[in-house]
């Protein structure tokens, strides 16, 4: 049983990043944005579990665990803040939301 | 193991590439369950199952769900689909998706000019997670739940709705 290189680890979470990335930056709808944000947690928590892994000590999952608190909250905000939005503009654009005081 | 990892990392890959281009919101979030599914048997593979347990209970467990409550309330049907398809139409994906890549590329450039370094084979079970949870770190549990204890006031908050008050003698009921 050959182990994982840590590389490997590492690069996946890197291409997972930018797909994040991308989504982020591409999509105009709300939801697909925290969705995208939420890839890019899970790959900065995939980084800390690889670099966890590599030295054989928990602390990266401690890490992740850190991560996976402030991602629900980051949703639990999130999500209100959608449903605001479209009982105000009627619309899940982000750009229906770019003028403030509006 | 080492054709188990490779496997599940193109499921993710794959997954969340589908993700990001759904135009149907709830088939986004089915593919992002698969993606949480299969980074959770990457988590196991690198020897944390508690981890893997965790990505799966509270991510596809918890935070999709409340995903799907959300799509539900909104009630977004054809009519958005339609519009996703109108936003999406055209080459707006390619300005980002060329940065994304060139950040990817400095990424893996990073990452790859060093020698391979295997990933130690140790599990480490959910006790010594716990006892550096709660040793070292503990200051962090604290500020964790400072940061959810916000979160919950935070998204009451937004979420409730505001009663019209036109005068304070005449108080009106919820518009």
């Amino acid at each position: 049983m050959t182990p994982i290189p840590m590389d490997h680890g590492l690069l996946l979470a890197a291409i997972l990043f930018a797909i994040g990335l991308t989504g982020a930056l591409f999509r105009r709808n709300l939801i697909f944005l925290l969705l995208s944000v939420e890839i890019m947690l899970n790959a900065a928590g995939l980084a800390f579990v690889v670099a966890g892994a590599r030295w054989g000590e928990p602390d990266g999952q401690v890490m992740f665990i850190f991560i996976l608190t402030m991602a629900s909250v980051e949703v639990a905000i999130g999500l209100a803040l959608i449903v605001r939005i479209y009982h105000i503009f009627k619309s899940i654009d982000s750009d229906s939301a770019d003028k403030m005081k509006g | 193991m080492m054709i188990a990892f490779y496997i599940t990392s193109a499921i993710t890959i794959l997954s969340t590439l589908l993700v990001i281009t759904r135009k149907n919101a709830l088939h986004a979030l089915l593919f992002m369950i698969i993606s949480l599914l299969s980074l959770s048997i990457i988590f196991y593979l690198l020897g944390s199952p508690f981890i893997a347990a965790l990505e799966i209970i509270i991510y596809a467990g918890a935070i999709m769900v409340l995903f799907v409550f959300v799509i539900m309330m909104l009630n977004l049907g054809r009519a958005s689909v339609n519009q996703e398809k109108e936003w999406l139409s055209g080459k707006i994906w390619i300005g980002p998706a060329v940065l994304a890549a060139i950040l990817l590329a400095e990424l893996i450039w990073v990452i790859a000019v060093h020698e391979d370094i295997p990933v130690s084979p140790a599990v480490s079970t959910p006790k010594e997670v716990g006892m550096k949870l709660f040793g070292p770190y503990l200051i962090g549990v604290e500020l964790a739940a400072m940061l959810l204890i916000a979160g919950i006031i935070g998204a009451y908050h937004l979420g409730k709705k505001k009663k019209v008050v036109y005068h304070r003698f005449m108080k009106g009921g919820t518009k």
